[in-house]
C-alpha cells in the first residue's frame, strides 16, 4: 500500500506543481493555538511538519529557537505533539503529518513508544535532525516496519558516495538542505546552484520524492518551484512571532501567508 | 559496572566504529551538514597523530610556549594544618593561558593550519577556553570567534577583556540560560553554517567523538608530566596515590588521569569532583554524582541533567567552567567501569577551600579546581600519612577575583 506521503507527491505531480510543506512548532504559542494554526495552514499546504521543541536545538536559527522556547515556556510536553496531531487528523484525514525534532526527545520517550504513539495519532513520517545516517539505521528500520517514513536528510557537504548510500536506505521522501546554514538563514546560494545539486540527487534515484528546505520564504519560493517539494519553516515561525507582537490572530495570519506561498508555486 | 576498560590503549581510542565508548557513550549525533567536516577532521587527526613532524611541532610549543612541565609542589602548610594524608598540587595553571585549556588550543590550531582553515571558533564558560584560543590563534595567525553566554560574559569579564586584547571576536549568546551549554550550541550552529572555512574547537572532552578525542589527546600531556615528576620525587608511583580533579566537561580530569588509568584503583585512585551548586539550591551541575539519566547533548550520548521529556535541565554553579549539564563520555565510561569515582562540592565548600589554600599556600586556584581542593580537604584528615593526595590546580583565580571579593570580602592574588 502506498503511503499518504507518496500519494501526496503523486497528486502534486499530476497537478504539475511542487508539494508545499510547512513547519510549525507544536504548542507554539500554546497547545490550542498551534492546532488552530495547522488547521488553518492545511487548506493550502500539502504536508504538515509539526516540530516537537527542544531546549538546545543545534541545527536551528533564531526564529525556530524563539518558537521552541515559547512552546516550552508555555508548558509543552512531548505527549502534546501526539494529541495535536491526532486532533488535526480528525479534520484532515488524508493530509500527512510529519514530526520533526531532536533525538534526545525520542530517546527519552522511548523509540518504541514514540512509534506506537505516532501510529495511533496518524503520523506519517519523522525527521530527526541529529540522527544522521548511519546512526539512524536501526531506528529507520523500526519506522519502516511500522509503515512510518523516516526521512533522510542530505546536505551540500554530503559526498556523492554517501548520498547513494543514504538514498538507498531512504523511504518515500528525502530532504535536501539547500545551503550551509542553520534554519532560517538567508538564502546565500543561488537558486540555480541549489537546483543543480538537487537534480544530481534526483538522478541517483528518480523514484524518490526529494524536497528542498532552508532559506525558503515568500521571496525565494517561486525560484525553486521546479522541485518536487518545498519546505517553509522559519518564515512561518517568524510570522507567528510577529503576529503575537502585533496582537493579531496567528492562525488567521498564517493561513493567509501560506495561501500566498502556495499561489507563488502554482 | 559491567563495562571494561582495556589496558595498554589510551581511553580516547577505546571507542567503536560509531565513536561510542563502552557501546553506550559518545557518538556523533549531529546534523547531516556536519558529517563530512567531522569525517575530514577524523581522517586528518588520525594521520597527524602518526606524523613525526606534527608531534615535534606540538612538543615544541608545549615546551617553549606553555613551558612544560608545570610544577608539582608539596603543600606543606596545608598538610600540617589538616593532619593525615600528604597534599600535593600540580600547578597546571602556571602557563601563559593560566589554565589547562592551552594544550588543546595549541593542538587544534596546529590542526586548523594543516587543514588550511584560517578561522577558528569555540565556546567558553569561565572564559579560560576563550582566552586560550584567542591567545594561541593570534600566535598562529588565525582569526578567532568566541561564543560566550551573556551571564558568563558578565561574571568573567576579566577573561573577556583578555580575549579582546588578543584580537578575538567575542559573541554574546543570549539564548537559554546564557551559560556554557548555550555557548556550545551557538558555536556548533556557527560551524554548521561556516564549516568550509572554519575549524571548530570544543573547550572540553565533550561533543562529537572526534572532539572528545582531540581534547583528551591534548590534555594527556598533564599526566605524562605528572608521572615523571612523581617518580622523580618518590622513586616510583606512590603506593597510595589519589588523584583529585574537578569535572565540568572533564578535559582536565582526563588529562590528569590518562597515564594512570591502567593502574589498579587501590594503587592509584581517581576522584572527580563535580559542581554541587549552592548549598541552598536544588540545582547543580553534577550529572555523574547525582545519577542523571543518559541523554544526547551536543552530539554525544552521556549522563545529562534533563527532565523526563528530554529537555536539557538548568544548572547552577558559582564556577562558570563547571556549569555544564552533561559530561564527557570518557567520564561516563570511567564511572560505569568503576575505575573512577565521582562526588561533588558545593559553591560554599569551594569558596572555603579557596580561602584556606590561598591563605596557607603560595598558589591561588580558581573556583573550578577549588572544588577538587574542597574534597581533598575533607578527605585528608581521615587518611594515613603515607597517602598522597594530588590535586590538579588547573586554573588560576584571577578571573574569579570579582566573585571572590563579593563572596569573601577580599581578594589577594
Amino acid at each position: 500500500m502506498k503511503s499518504e506521503i507518496q500519494l501526496t507527491f503523486e497528486n502534486c505531480k499530476r497537478e504539475n506543481r511542487p508539494a508545499l510543506l510547512t513547519y510549525t512548532v507544536a504548542s507554539d504559542p500554546n497547545k490550542k493555538k498551534s492546532l488552530q494554526i495547522i488547521n488553518s495552514i492545511a487548506k493550502y499546504a500539502d504536508i504538515i511538519e509539526l516540530g516537537f521543541p527542544h531546549s538546545t536545538p543545534v541545527g536551528d536559527g533564531g526564529q525556530i529557537q524563539t518558537s521552541s522556547n515559547r512552546a516550552i515556556k508555555n508548558g509543552f510536553k512531548m505527549r502534546d505533539t501526539f494529541q495535536i496531531a491526532n486532533k488535526f487528523k480528525k479534520n484532515y484525514k488524508n493530509k500527512p503529518v510529519i514530526l520533526m525534532g531532536y533525538y534526545n526527545m525520542i530517546y527519552q520517550y522511548g523509540e518504541n513508544k514514540f512509534l506506537k504513539d505516532c501510529k495511533k495519532s496518524g503520523v506519517s513520517g519523522i525527521i530527526c535532525v541529529d540522527l544522521p545516517w548511519p546512526e539512524n539505521k536501526d531506528f529507520a528500520k523500526k519506522c519502516k516496519k511500522k509503515s512510518i517514513n523516516f526521512i533522510q536528510l542530505l546536505a551540500p557537504t554530503t559526498t556523492k558516495d554517501r548520498m547513494r548510500k543514504i538514498i538507498k536506505d531512504s523511504h518515500d521522501m528525502v530532504y535536501y538542505i539547500s545551503m550551509l546554514s542553520t534554519t532560517g538563514g538567508k538564502l546565500k546560494v543561488s537558486p540555480k546552484k541549489i537546483l543543480q545539486n538537487y537534480n544530481k540527487i534526483r538522478k541517483i534515484n528518480p523514484n524518490k520524492n526529494v524536497v528542498i528546505g532552508f532559506g525558503i520564504t515568500d521571496k525565494t519560493i517561486s525560484s525553486l518551484k521546479s522541485a518536487q517539494g518545498l519546505v517553509c519553516g522559519s518564515f512561518l515561525c517568524k510570522t507567528i512571532t510577529d503576529s503575537l507582537r502585533l496582537r493579531h490572530n496567528p492562525a488567521e495570519k498564517l493561513g493567509k501567508v501560506v495561501y500566498n506561498l502556495k499561489k507563488k508555486i502554482l | 559496572m559491567s563495562l571494561k576498560i582495556r589496558k595498554g590503549i589510551p581511553l580516547i581510542d577505546q571507542h567503536d566504529k560509531n565513536g561510542m565508548w563502552g557501546g553506550k557513550f559518545g557518538g556523533n549525533f549531529v546534523p547531516e551538514t556536519l558529517k563530512k567536516p567531522i569525517e575530514d577532521l577524523e581522517n586528518l587527526f588520525s594521520k597527524l597523530r602518526k606524523d613525526k613532524s606534527f608531534i615535534k611541532e606540538r612538543d615544541y610549543y608545549f615546551e617553549n610556549y606553555v613551558g612544560t612541565p608545570t610544577p608539582l609542589i608539596r603543600l606543606d602548610n596545608l598538610t600540617d594544618h589538616l593532619g593525615g594524608a600528604q597534599l600535593w598540587a600540580k600547578v597546571v595553571s602556571e602557563n601563559p593561558g593560566t589554565a589547562h585549556k592551552v594544550y588543546a588550543c595549541i593542538v587544534h590550531c596546529l590542526i586548523a593550519k594543516r587543514a588550511g582553515k584560517r578561522y577558528v571558533c569555540t565556546d567558553t564558560g569561565a572564559g579560560m577556553q576563550g582566552k586560550n584560543l584567542a591567545m594561541v590563534a593570534k600566535k598562529f595567525g588565525l582569526k578567532a570567534k568566541i561564543f560566550m553566554g551573556l551571564r558568563d560574559l558578565v561574571r568573567q569579564k576579566k577573561n573577556v577583556d583578555v580575549m579582546k586584547k588578543y584580537g578575538a571576536e567575542v559573541v554574546p549568546v543570549t539564548s537559554g540560560s546564557q551559560t556554557l551549554v548555550d555557548a556550545v550550541s551557538e558555536s556548533m550552529r556557527y560551524w554548521v553554517a561556516n564549516c568550509q572555512d572554519v575549524h571548530m574547537v570544543i573547550g572540553s572532552t565533550v561533543g562529537p567523538s572526534i572532539f572528545v578525542k582531540i581534547s583528551g589527546y591534548s590534555t594527556s600531556q598533564i599526566s605524562r608530566e605528572l608521572k615523571v615528576q612523581l617518580i622523580e620525587e618518590f622513586g616510583k608511583i606512590p603506593n597510595k596515590l589519589k588523584l583529585l580533579n574537578c569535572v565540568g566537561g572533564g578535559s582536565s580530569a582526563y588529562g590528569f588521569w590518562s597515564e594512570f588509568i591502567d593502574y589498579d584503583k587501590k594503587h592509584v585512585s581517581l576522584i572527580g569532583v563535580e559542581a554541587g551548586g549552592s548549598k541552598k539550591s536544588k540545582l547543580h551541575a553534577a550529572p555523574l554524582s547525582n545519577n542523571s539519566k543518559l541523554g544526547v547533548l551536543h552530539g554525544a550520548k552521556a549522563y545529562c541533567i534533563q527532565d523526563n521529556d528530554g529537555q536539557i535541565g538548568e544548572t547552577e554553579s558559582l564556577s562558570s567552567g563547571l556549569d555544564y549539564p552533561s559530561v564527557s563520555p570518557l567520564h561516563c565510561f570511567l564511572k560505569d567501569s568503576g575505575r573512577a569515582e565521582y562526588t561533588s562540592a558545593t559553591d560554599e565548600e569551594a569558596l572555603n577551600a579557596y580561602k584556606l589554600v590561598s591563605k596557607l599556600e603560595n598558589i591561588s586556584p580558581s573556583l573550578e579546581p577549588s572544588h577538587a581542593f574542597a574534597t581533598a580537604i575533607s578527605l585528608a584528615p581521615k587518611l594515613s600519612k603515607d597517602t598522597i593526595l594530588c590535586i590538579d590546580s588547573c586554573g588560576h583565580s584571577l578571573k574569579d577575583s570579582d566573585i571572590i571579593k563579593e563572596k569573601l570580602g577580599f581578594y589577594t592574588e
